[in-house]
């Protein structure tokens, strides 16, 4: 037997509605009732929580693992101990590898090496096979392998009718599908936000309504076939619109945020550093004020990294030619505490903590986000006021890119608890 | 020096330019920006008012033929040189302020050979303070100003506010 | 007197202040004087090496370079893209590297993508020259358009400056704009909306679509070229399409002012945007800016590679 207790910090759990300084206490691994304490026998391991949040595991529902296939830009151990270095219990990882997963086998292979991560790491198969956006993957036997959604993330189908099947098929297995919001058309070779700066810089524009329209897209198709389409990194005022509407009439869509996509503009491109491309691209202020809008108003439900690692050596070239995506587990929770909680004050921390557990529970359907007794005992402490500094060469991930290095925050997680067990501490 | 014995020196140099040449009409009074050019205007005035000939002057720039460029701290402007061409079987006077080490007359030299050959070369200084380093000897001088390497000889003339004059620092 | 030049490299028109481009004007008009000379050439980048490093295709320029460069003694290398290792898969940074390597004092950069010049400069020890960048910035371009303007007319400050054509993919139109509006003119674009977006009002300048419109006030107009190789489909319907709503024909020329210059920075699609005759009339100075090309670029050698690193 093994029990340790978490005393006297402020336990947050907002699937119970609970808010309020106690004790926590881990048996075995599993969210265990106080009253059980007394007949411990030794007694648990103590861990002094005082000033600091109790919280349940965290989840990142948009992480990119880069394994099997690219493993010089992360590997599933690497990006699992950034996640616990964030403060993640719990991570999804998207099916832009190479195989793509969009067959059982690589299911299996990622489930395989994911068992040895030190936090859970779920799979997404993608929705195409290839992630071509030509023909179906087989959507459930994927689900069968273990898949917790599909998604082409890295991609987007532009076939609206294979869109459509995908939905409906995917209501028929019981998995939700994310989708990027990309028509290639409207984006075509576009690098960065259309507008002031693109034309500033003559850097190809990724216009807004390029993300639009397939939000729109998502939208009615999940209204066509009463069934859930996420939204992965919504990025402009008008998904924000369209979104609230949707949401508004019991339209199964849901949207999700990154931390860069509130935290900069497009303004950043000015430097040409490859570092704040990321795609969709970094957007105007008016944007960023829509989001967090969006978020303050519950439109926007999740949030998420995006977490892109690439070498060195693939980011240090021309911007244009330069791979999309920045790192952002290690930083996400910490932007978040800062922008929403401590600096605009758009949400509580009460809020910011459901964003990152109950909701995308509830979306993808995992026995997770909870301190309910019984539960596994995946847990994050917080502490919502250390201030400290961004250092990109400290980080846990295989890759550096991070346009975040050096940056002042204020809140971060100091002690990540998987299964009961302590995955990391700062 | 004082305005009076610029004025004297600067006279004196015409006098001595009259003489040394001959054939007036086909000397060229060729100023280094800034202080030579406003010197071999006033060089010209005096031989107009001794001899009533107008010689010709002209601005020779030795910036773009110094031979030190990338290791000054500052990069010396340029300004465009301008000559009355051709200059075959002409005299050219390399017209300064202050002769010092010798190395803008050798990039002057250089600047008048990339606009033709003339029949001989001179030079006037109004100041030649010694320290030369390269085999350069001038061949009308206003004084002979003895100085060392740690002084600075400052020149002022044509200003609109203050009186010509010629004086060391200590640096 | 303080220092007017302190920068090792140009990157482009939109960082200079107009203090600095007015002083880079003011050195090229020395420079155009040794154009003029029996011995066309200075000593003053003797010893350094040049790297003429070329991207992207382009004749004119690289010549212009090239020139500037052997007219101030520098040693002279070019290379292309289809020479380079670029196309045997070597990152940009490598090569460019393995010229410094090489000693090269000063790299004049042509490339596609925006933001190349910066990239090396941030990287490099020696002078970075931009070239062009893809549709970022043509600074010497546009230096030489403005030297044009201001040795014919005197000044730039209040004139009226017409930007016709393919602005959106246009680096020489940005850096134009750049350059002219720090200087006080009054910059009008002209071209068709899908290449022409409103969203570079916030630049400082005017957008028109009728070019009719614009003609009869401007003191100079300045034509850009019609890229068949970018023209898409999708832009614009077609050539004859442009020629008839943005060609400036022997009909239309009619319409300017006498004093009015017209520029190109070439290569020419006659008849396209220009008409023959009125690239060939009067008022044209196309072939002045060649010759300008020369000096500002020997200025900007001599600025950015003279200067002690």
């Amino acid at each position: 037997m093994s029990a340790t207790i978490i005393r006297n910090g402020r336990v947050i759990d907002p699937a119970n509605k609970r808010d309020e300084i106690a004790d926590l206490l881990i048996v075995d691994g599993k969210i265990t009732p106080l009253s059980q304490l007394s007949t411990l026998n030794p007694q648990p391991d103590e861990i002094d929580a005082s000033n600091l949040i109790v919280c349940p595991g965290l989840i990142d529902m948009h992480v990119h693992l880069r394994e099997p296939g690219f493993g010089h830009k992360e590997t599933i151990d690497s990006g699992a101990r950034a996640a616990a270095a964030g403060g993640f219990t719990t991570i999804v990882c998207m099916p832009n590898t190479s195989p793509v997963a969009d067959n059982p086998s690589t299911i299996a292979w990622i489930r395989n090496r994911a068992a040895g991560a030190c936090v859970n790491v779920l799979p997404t198969g993608a929705i195409s096979k290839g992630l071509a956006g030509e023909e179906l993957a087989p959507i459930g036997s994927l689900a069968q392998a273990g898949v917790v959604a599909i998604t082409d993330d890295g991609h987007c189908v532009q076939n609206h009718e294979l869109m459509r099947r995908a939905v409906e098929y995917a209501r028929m297995v019981g998995v939700p599908v994310l989708d990027e919001c990309r028509d290639y058309n409207l984006v075509g070779s576009g690098v960065v936000n259309e507008g002031y700066w693109s034309t500033l810089l003559g850097l190809p524009g990724w216009p807004a309504v390029g993300e639009e329209v397939i939000v729109m897209r998502n939208i009615l198709l999940a209204e066509l076939c009463d069934h859930q389409v996420h939204c992965l990194h919504l990025t402009t005022a008008g998904s924000v619109r369209l979104l609230r509407e949707a949401r508004g009439r019991g339209v199964k869509i849901s949207g999700e945020v990154c931390p860069h996509h509130i935290a900069l503009t497009d303004e950043a491109i000015q430097s040409f550093d490859t570092n704040y491309k990321m795609n969709p691209p970094l957007r105007a202020q008016v944007d960023v004020d829509a989001l967090l809008e969006g978020i303050a108003d519950g439109t926007l439900s999740v949030l998420a990294s995006d977490h892109a690692p690439h070498a060195d050596f693939e980011k240090e070239v021309e911007f244009d030619t330069a791979p999309f995506g920045i790192i952002g587990l290690e930083t996400e929770l910490s932007l978040f505490l800062h922008l929403l909680v401590h600096k605009h004050r758009k949400i509580d921390i009460v809020r910011l903590i459901e964003m990152y557990t109950v909701e995308p529970a509830k979306l993808l359907k995992l026995d997770a986000g909870t301190l309910s007794v019984g539960a596994s005992a995946d847990v994050t402490l917080l502490d919502l006021d250390l201030e400290w500094t961004v250092r990109a060469d400290e980080f846990q991930s295989a890759s550096r890119n991070s346009p975040f290095d050096g940056r002042k925050l204020k809140g971060r997680a100091v002690r990540t608890i998987v299964g009961g067990k302590t995955v990391w501490r700062l | 020096m004082d305005a009076e014995a610029i004025r004297r020196a600067l006279q004196r140099i015409a006098h001595e330019i009259i003489e040394g040449n001959p054939q007036l009409s086909k000397v060229v009074l060729a100023g280094i920006p800034s202080r030579g050019v406003e010197i071999a205007q006033r060089i010209a005035a005096f031989i107009h008012r001794i001899e009533n000939i107008d010689i010709e002057t002209g601005v020779i720039d030795v910036a773009m033929h110094r031979d030190d460029v990338g290791t000054r701290p500052e990069l010396p402007v340029v300004r465009a040189s301008k000559l009355p061409l051709p200059l075959e079987e002409r005299t050219v006077i390399i017209v300064d302020d202050v002769l010092y080490t010798g190395r803008t007359v050798r990039a002057a030299m250089d600047a008048i050979n990339s606009f033709g050959r003339p029949a001989r070369i001179q030079l006037a200084a109004l100041v030649d303070r010694g320290h030369r380093e390269l085999p350069i000897r001038p061949d009308y001088v206003g004084k002979n100003l003895p100085t060392s390497a740690a002084e600075k000889v400052r020149v002022r003339i044509g200003s609109a506010k203050e009186p010509d004059g010629v004086w060391v620092e200590r640096t | 007197m303080k220092q007017r030049w302190n920068r090792k490299d140009l990157l482009g028109l939109r960082e200079l202040s107009a203090e600095e481009i007015t002083f880079i004007l003011e050195t090229a008009d020395a420079f155009k004087e040794v154009g003029t000379r029996e011995i066309k050439k200075v000593p003053a980048l003797r010893g350094k090496t040049l790297v003429n490093f070329f991207v992207e295709p382009s004749t004119r320029t690289r010549t212009s370079f090239e020139l500037a460069a052997v007219r101030l003694s520098a040693d002279v290398i070019n290379i292309s893209a289809s020479a380079s290792s670029l196309a045997k898969g070597e990152t940009l940074k490598d090569t460019a590297r393995n010229l410094e390597a090489l000693h090269a004092d000063i790299l004049v950069l042509r490339h596609s993508s925006a933001g190349a010049p910066q990239f090396l400069a941030q990287r490099l020890q020696a002078s970075v020259i931009n070239a062009g960048d893809g549709a970022h910035e043509h600074p010497t371009q546009a230096l030489l358009d403005l030297y044009t303007i201001r040795e014919k007319r005197g000044t730039i400050a209040g004139l009226h400056v017409a930007i016709i054509g393919d602005i959106l993919f246009s680096r020489v139109a940005r850096s134009n704009i750049f350059g002219l509006v720090k200087l006080g003119a009054r910059v009008t674009l002209v071209g068709p909306s899908t290449l022409v977006p409103r969203e570079f009002e916030k630049l400082g300048v005017e957008v028109s679509y009728k070019i009719d419109n614009v003609l009869p006030n401007a003191d100079v107009v300045n034509l850009l070229r019609i890229q068949h190789e970018r023209q898409r489909k999708e832009y614009f319907p077609g050539i004859g399409e442009y020629t008839r709503f943005f060609g400036l024909t022997k009909e239309r020329a009619k319409l300017l002012k006498p004093d009015c210059l017209i520029m190109h920075p070439g290569p020419i699609n006659r008849g396209v945007e220009i008409d023959s005759e009125v690239a060939d009339g009067l008022q044209s100075v196309i072939l002045d800016q060649v010759t300008n090309g020369l000096a500002v670029r020997m200025a900007v050698l001599y600025l950015c590679g003279g200067i002690a690193t």
